[in-house]
């Protein structure tokens, strides 16, 4: 099981280049007023997720997701399940 | 805070807009001349912006159907299907339809987005699954988010990222509900049903299909994309709408599922709504036995849609990808598709402005959709228009 830091670490890729401005990827970061991503952008994002863990993310759960905190912990959690 | 300042965004974005397209949020039909023709700010228009895809809005037959209801048994029945809302007429039309789509059972509903709302939200329920094509219907995403099931997308009409998906729930052991649309509304392509249907026998899951673009407009018989891909058997249900094909308003879900009457107990939009106006089911009656018994109607149609899709990728411009009834013409960006669709309406043209998120991958598109009724003139008629602004500002599309 990787731990959240390592998730963490995977994640950052995907969400880089979303930071228009160059301002830092941090656990705080919020997905809507950091980083400006409408509906449309997160659910690409949470696409390349669910390719890069493996994992199928509903949507019920991605309305919760605020931060890159919450998105580990959603991760985590499924990774769990899936196991 | 007021309780409006929420939509700020809302209002910029329409601000913005209204410079490029300004007449676009005052559209008012003031006149119908004919299923493709009205009368917008005291000027002629071809409608090439609805889904009226057999022209029946205006039949004898289903205008003289409709008046008699209304005589016989009033403008409407005040009650939902559950009080005293089911009159024989409702009733009848539930059995045409299992009959022409030669299933066991039908369900009506009083639009075609409260069916979808129905279905998604009562049939699947917790602990259980519904695995949604992305570019599915705000309809179906509606009843989805409405429901208790976990909901998860799939890639649209990507066979592969289904499998995927379907692989990883094997563990739930659960009931999985697939959801795809027939005709999609805005890109116009059709689901890769065959093979969707494969997936759902071979994980044991059910599927769905929402024909409600599809309907008297795919299949041999118009019974959709279902009938035309050879796989009705593996279709569990089919939703689908009276206000397109059919020229009325309402919905429907049919299967051989017997047990499909129990939704009439259990789904709240079906319940807590009034039930369809005697009016409506009868026109919608004599336009199911019009679209049974006249297939010239979907074979003019799609004579117009091929042609007028070759005309259009003949002039370069990027559409969806193949042809169909629903012909979706890629913009650069909203303001752009606003100034076009504004040059449209100049030239005596309706379309419908499609703009993120309502167009898929967050594109703007015009969306362009014709009828059976439309006459050859007025086909070479938009495809004159989109030529001259195509000319015009090459830079635009």
């Amino acid at each position: 099981m990787l731990s959240d830091r390592e998730l963490f670490e995977q994640i950052i890729p995907i969400l880089r280049p979303l930071a228009t401005d160059g301002s830092e990827i941090t656990a705080e970061t919020d997905l809507v007023h950091d980083l400006s991503l409408d509906s449309l952008k997160i659910m690409e994002v949470m696409a390349e997720i669910e390719d890069r863990f493996d994992i199928s993310v509903p949507l019920n759960i991605v309305s919760d997701i605020r931060t890159v905190r919450d998105v580990v912990l959603q991760i985590q959690k499924l990774l769990a399940e899936a196991e | 805070m007021g309780i409006f300042d929420k939509f700020g965004k809302l209002a910029e974005a329409r601000k913005a807009l209204e410079k490029s397209g300004g007449e676009f949020f005052s559209v008012i039909i003031e006149r119908v001349i004919s299923p493709t023709e009205v009368i917008i700010k005291g000027r002629s228009m071809v409608l090439a912006g609805g889904n009226n895809y057999l022209g029946l809005t205006f039949h004898a037959e289903c205008i003289r159907a409709a008046c008699e209801a209304i005589q016989k048994e009033g403008t409407g029945t005040t009650g939902s299907r559950v009080a005293n809302g089911t009159y024989s007429g409702h009733a009848a039309l539930e059995q045409e339809l299992s009959e022409f789509f030669g299933r066991r059972k039908t369900v009506i509903f009083s639009t075609g987005y409260i069916a979808c709302m129905a279905m998604l939200s009562t049939l699947v329920g917790r602990e259980e699954v519904i695995l949604l094509d992305a570019d599915c219907h705000a309809s179906i995403y509606d009843g989805c988010r409405m429901g208790g099931a976990d909901v998860i997308r799939f890639r649209h009409n990507d066979i592969q990222d289904l499998e995927k998906r379907l692989h990883r729930l094997e563990k739930r052991k659960t009931n999985v509900l697939i959801a795809v649309e027939g005709l999609y509304s805005m890109m116009g392509d059709r689901a890769p049903l065959a093979d969707i249907a494969a997936l759902k026998r071979r994980y044991g899951a059910y599927l769905l299909v929402d024909e409600a673009h599809s309907l008297g407009v795919l299949g041999q018989t118009g019974r959709g994309l279902a009938e035309e891909a050879g796989v009705e058997d593996s279709v569990d249900f089919i939703v689908g709408t009276f206000s397109k094909s059919l020229g009325a308003i309402g919905g429907f879900c049919t299967s051989n599922h017997p047990e499909l009457d129990l939704i009439r107990y259990a789904t709240r939009p079906y319940i807590f709504t009034a039930s369809s106006s005697p009016s409506i089911i009868a026109s919608t009656r004599m336009a199911l036995k019009i679209l049974r018994s006249q297939p010239e109607l979907k074979h003019r149609l799609w004579n117009h849609a091929n042609l007028l899709y070759q005309r259009l990728k003949d002039l370069g411009l990027s559409l969806g990808p193949a042809p169909s009834p629903i012909i979706a013409i890629f913009c650069e960006n909203p303001l752009k598709t606003a100034e076009i669709w504004k040059g449209l309406l100049d030239h005596g043209i309706y379309v419908n402005m499609v703009l993120p998120p309502a167009a898929p991958e967050g594109r703007s598109l015009l969306r362009c959709s014709l009828s059976s009724l439309h006459t050859r003139e007025q086909v070479e008629k938009i495809g004159d228009a989109l030529a001259s602004l195509k000319a015009k500002h090459p830079e635009e599309w």
